[in-house]
């Protein structure tokens, strides 16, 4: 596909400024030779089509149902992910971190946007945007609560700020009466916010 | 650097604006700021510190009033100038003036699944030891450095307990500066939430950051 067919709700004569400089730049960047625009096409759609939460779900769906994968999970998340076909940009140094009754975790990079692109995809813009960023460290209760989600006061809270290039998998808890459901029922219950830890896994009833 | 890149402690931004079936992309031109950004980089002009560090170098005014794909388009037209590949004039024209300079690389459609799969692994070989163990006490240097870190100001002076040691990662305060990868042992190491906040913050919680050897001293 050509990229300009990615302009389709363009109106040329109303382009606002950031419009404008992109394609300023876009421009003088492909006429030197420095990039192909079918490369840009590529990454667009990779990200847009190929890559996103579903992967995460199945890594966590997999945890849930198979002691051992948990385990690697435990002691090699990075090669437990690989082994699922998840590799590559932004995901090279994986930590899965498991959410208990005592303990809940919850992932932010307070000084850019590091987050697990081959398990979640692109962060969504609340995960890259100032509130999210400056409060996920200070006010993580209140933050949660405006995911919605109240914890009892007695489990512990446990932020981790990616400030390296070390990526963070939240493996939230499995719901109860889940007994015996297969691996892909599994991962219908798993959402992106729950595998950030803004989110809890759903439950069962909730996908009937 | 102090740059307002570093959020994290910040109050006064505003509820979390959390969006329902978000799509990727909330423009036309945030897909092409986006894939732009990533072939650059895959151009071998520079690194991802480089990359980083000329996003959080815009003045804090302009870095908290532009959406993000803004602050990443902003960051190539300067990684651009500062690489010899492009001019000022000609970002200000909207086109090409002169000869193109030479560029290691260009990114090729068909090798775009084969680049992402490779990623940028940071982590190297070291041949000194690591100098902290799982358990132990640290305490974070209070550093304030010109150029790039990845210490966040919440987290300096402050101490804490090793938790995880990662293997010797490349060490972004000289990267970002084209001063070589001198890795050096990377930690996650995790704070109370009193340390960090005061005796007012809630006593149940934690945070981590991920701390290069450089920024960490024994207790």
């Amino acid at each position: 596909m050509g990229h300009d067919h990615h302009h389709d709700h363009d109106d040329h004569s109303h382009l606002s400024e950031i419009e404008l400089r992109v394609r300023a730049l876009e421009s003088i960047l492909v006429e030197k030779g420095y990039v192909d625009p079918a490369a840009i096409d590529a990454l667009v759609e990779t990200y847009e089509v190929k890559v996103g939460p579903r992967n995460g779900a199945k890594v966590v769906a997999k945890a849930w149902a198979d002691p051992a994968y948990r385990e690697w999970l435990r002691t090699d998340a990075t090669a437990a992910i690989a082994s699922l076909g998840f590799i590559g940009r932004q995901g090279e140094h994986m930590v899965a971190v498991e959410n208990t009754p005592d303990e809940h975790n919850m992932v932010v990079c307070t000084l850019c946007s590091c987050y697990p692109w081959p398990v979640l995809g692109l962060p969504p813009a609340w995960y890259k945007s100032a509130p999210y960023r400056s409060r996920a460290v200070l006010d993580p209760r209140g933050v949660l609560a405006e995911f919605g989600v109240d914890l009892p006061e007695t489990t512990r809270i446990r932020i981790w700020d990616s400030t390296a290039e070390v990526r963070y998998l939240v493996i939230p808890m499995r719901p109860e009466g889940t007994e015996g459901m297969s691996e892909e029922a599994l991962a219908e219950l798993v959402t992106r916010d729950s595998m950030i830890g803004t989110g809890l896994a759903r439950q069962p009833e909730a996908v009937r | 650097m102090n740059g307002a890149q570093d959020l994290g402690g910040m109050m006064g931004f505003g509820p979390i604006a959390i969006e329902e079936d978000e799509p990727w992309f909330h423009a036309a031109w945030e897909r092409r700021a986006f894939g732009l950004t990533l072939a650059m980089g895959a151009s071998g002009s520079w690194n991802i510190d480089m990359s980083r560090h000329a996003r959080e170098s815009l003045p804090p005014g302009e870095y908290l009033t532009s959406s993000y794909y803004e602050i990443w388009t902003k960051g190539v037209e300067k990684l651009v100038v500062a690489a010899g590949l492009v001019s000022r004039e000609e970002l200000t024209r909207g086109q090409s003036l002169s000869e193109p300079a030479a560029i290691k690389r260009v990114l090729k459609a068909e090798d775009v699944p084969a680049v992402l799969a490779r990623g940028g692994p940071a982590e190297r070989p070291i041949e000194q030891p690591a100098r902290f163990a799982v358990g132990d006490r640290v305490r974070t240097r209070n550093l304030n450095p010109q150029g790039h870190t990845r210490l966040p100001r919440y987290a300096r002076g402050k101490t804490g307990v090793v938790e995880l040691v990662h293997g010797a990662h490349v060490y972004p305060d000289a990267n970002a500066h084209g001063q070589g990868e001198r890795p050096q042992w990377l930690y996650t190491i995790c704070f109370s939430g009193r340390e960090l906040w005061g005796e007012q913050a809630d006593q149940n919680i934690t945070v981590s950051i991920d701390a290069w050897e450089s920024y960490l001293e024994p207790v």
